[in-house]
C-alpha cells in the first residue's frame, strides 16, 4: 500500500515534466518570443500556446514523451534505499498508462517494444550519494529528436579552448532545426568520452538562465550563446535571433593526450521536475 | 507579400503553385502519418495490397501519442517528427502517392526538394514540440494501419484536421526554401 503511495509519486513526477515546464524555461521563451519577428515570431507564439494548453489539458505538451530519464540523489540515512528502483520503474510503467506516455522502449535488435516505457538499463537512472535522511529525485524526459543532435569530439588538445568553442558552434549550426530550437544546449569538456557526455547531460540540468559559478566558464557560455544565436538558424531552423535560449557547460580534468567535449541538446521542451522523498514514507513534488 | 491561406484537402496543383516559403496555411481535411517504416513499407508494397488510397490527403510526419477509447482512438499529443529522416526515400514516395503537401519538421534537401518541383508539392513547417496544440486540432482518428506491426509511432494514422497550423510553406514547387535561404 505504501509502496503504492510512492508510485503514485513518480506518475506525480512524471506528469508534472511533461505537462508544465519550469518557470526558468518559460520566462526565457516569453522573452524571445518578444524580440522575434515574421515567421520567428509565429513558432514562439505557437510553442507558448501549446505550453499553456498542455498545463490546462493535464497532457504532455510534446507526443515525443522521451526516454524517462532520472537523477536521484541518495541521502544515505534514508530507510528505504533498495526499494528505490523498483517504485522508479513501477511509477514509469504506471505514468505509462495513466498520463499516458508514448511506448518509446524498442529493443535495439529486435524492435520488440515492451510498451511501458521500461527494458534493458531503462528507466536510466543516475545515482549519487549525499549526507541526508531524504532522496531527491529529478525527472529530465528526453526527447529522440534533441537527444540525436548530441555530439562527442575527441580534440587535439593542442587545439585548446578556441577548439572546443568553435566545436561546439559549428556542430549547432550543423544541427539546424532539428533539434526543435531554442534550445539548451550543454557542454561537457574533460574527463574522458563518457564522462564529457555524461557532464553535457548533467549540465541541463542547471535553470536556464543560471550562468557556471566559475566566471571564466561562464564567459565561455557567454560566448557560445552569442556565437549560435549570430548564426540566424533561430526557433525551428526557419530563420531568427533565438537558436539557444542557454548554454551549460561542466568541466573534469582530463588525460594529457585527450580533449573530449560532449554535447548534450535539450529541446524548447526543456522538461524537468522534482520530487522529495521523506524518510516518513511522505513525498512531495516540486 | 506573405499571406495567410486557409485550405481543404485534397488540394490542387493550381493552388499548390500560388504558395510560396514564408506564406501560413491552416488545413482542414484528411491527413496521415507516417515515419521511416511506414515510408519504407508503402514504397515497397504493391499499389493493389495498399490497405488505403493517400492519394487525396496530406502527408503528416508524426509518430503520435494516442489513447484507446471507447469507440476508438483519442488523440493526446501529436506534433511533428524531424523530416531529415525521411530525405532518402521523400523523393520516390511523393512520386508514388501523388503527395501534394507534407507536414514536418526541420525541412529536408535536395532530393526532396527538387521532387517537390517536379511534382507539384510543398513542404510546410509545423511548430516542433507543440504536440498538444496540434491534437487540439485533430478531430477524429478515421482509422490506424499496421498498429500491431510497427507501433504506436511508426503506425499509419488517419487523422481528421481542422484548421491545422500554423504551417508554414518553407519549401515551395518554384525552389524555394526558408533553410536554404538562411543558411546563404
Amino acid at each position: 500500500m505504501d509502496s503504492e503511495k510512492i508510485e503514485e509519486g513518480i506518475v506525480s513526477l512524471i506528469r508534472k515534466a511533461e505537462t508544465d515546464l519550469p518557470i526558468d524555461v518559460i520566462d526565457a521563451l516569453r522573452k524571445a518570443a518578444k524580440i522575434e519577428v515574421g515567421v520567428a515570431k509565429v513558432q514562439m507564439e505557437t510553442i507558448l500556446k501549446n505550453i499553456d494548453l498542455a498545463k490546462e489539458s493535464n497532457r504532455p505538451m510534446c507526443q515525443d514523451t522521451g526516454i524517462q530519464t532520472f537523477f536521484v540523489t541518495i541521502g544515505t540515512a534514508y530507510p528505504y534505499i533498495s526499494e528505490l528502483k523498483e517504485w522508479i520503474t513501477n511509477g514509469v510503467k504506471r505514468a505509462t498508462k495513466e498520463i499516458p506516455l508514448r511506448p518509446n522502449t524498442v529493443n535495439p535488435l529486435t524492435n520488440e517494444n515492451h510498451k511501458d516505457n521500461t527494458g534493458d538499463h531503462i528507466p536510466y537512472i543516475t545515482w549519487e550519494f549525499t549526507q541526508s535522511e531524504n532522496v531527491t529525485i529529478t525527472a529530465l524526459p528526453k526527447g529522440g529528436g534533441s537527444e540525436n543532435m548530441s555530439k562527442l569530439g575527441m580534440l587535439k588538445p593542442g587545439v585548446g579552448i578556441d577548439g572546443v568553442k568553435d566545436f561546439v558552434v559549428d556542430e549547432m549550426i550543423k544541427a539546424g532545426g532539428n533539434p526543435c530550437p531554442p534550445t539548451v544546449v550543454g557542454v561537457g569538456i574533460g574527463g574522458g568520452a563518457d564522462l564529457s557526455l555524461k557532464l553535457g547531460k548533467m549540465a541541463l540540468l542547471r535553470p536556464v538562465g543560471i550562468h557556471h559559478k566559475d566566471k571564466s566558464i561562464a564567459a565561455i557560455e557567454e560566448e557560445l550563446i552569442k556565437r549560435i544565436n549570430e548564426s540566424g538558424i533561430g526557433p525551428m531552423g526557419l530563420g531568427g535571433k533565438t537558436t539557444v535560449l542557454d548554454v551549460h557547460v561542466s568541466t573534469a580534468h582530463r588525460h594529457p593526450a585527450s580533449l573530449p567535449v560532449g554535447i548534450s541538446v535539450q529541446c524548447w521542451a526543456d522538461r524537468r521536475a522534482q520530487m522529495v522523498l521523506y524518510p516518513d514514507r511522505s513525498w512531495e513534488v516540486k | 507579400m506573405k499571406m495567410e491561406y486557409h485550405l481543404s484537402l485534397p488540394i490542387g496543383s493550381k493552388q499548390i503553385k500560388e504558395l510560396h516559403v514564408g506564406d501560413i496555411v491552416f488545413l482542414t481535411g484528411e491527413i496521415f502519418t507516417a515515419r521511416d517504416e511506414a515510408h519504407h513499407k508503402m514504397l515497397h508494397l504493391d499499389p493493389r495490397s495498399m490497405p488505403f488510397s493517400p492519394l487525396k490527403m496530406g502527408l503528416f510526419h508524426c509518430g503520435p501519442l494516442v489513447k484507446k477509447i471507447d469507440k476508438g482512438w483519442e488523440v493526446v499529443s501529436a506534433g511533428p517528427t524531424t523530416s531529415s529522416r525521411m530525405e532518402i526515400f521523400e523523393d520516390k514516395f511523393i512520386e508514388k502517392f501523388h503527395i501534394s503537401i507534407i507536414i514536418g519538421k526541420g525541412g529536408m534537401g535536395e532530393k526532396t526538394a527538387k521532387a517537390l518541383q517536379k511534382y507539384t508539392c510543398i513542404y510546410t513547417s509545423y511548430t516542433g514540440g507543440a504536440g498538444a496544440l496540434a491534437a487540439d486540432r485533430i478531430d477524429e482518428v478515421k482509422n490506424v494501419y499496421w498498429l500491431d506491426e510497427l507501433g504506436m509511432p511508426e503506425a499509419v494514422w488517419i487523422l481528421n484536421v481542422k484548421e491545422f497550423g500554423p504551417l508554414i510553406v518553407s519549401m515551395d514547387s518554384h525552389g524555394n526554401s526558408l533553410y536554404k535561404q538562411q543558411k546563404n
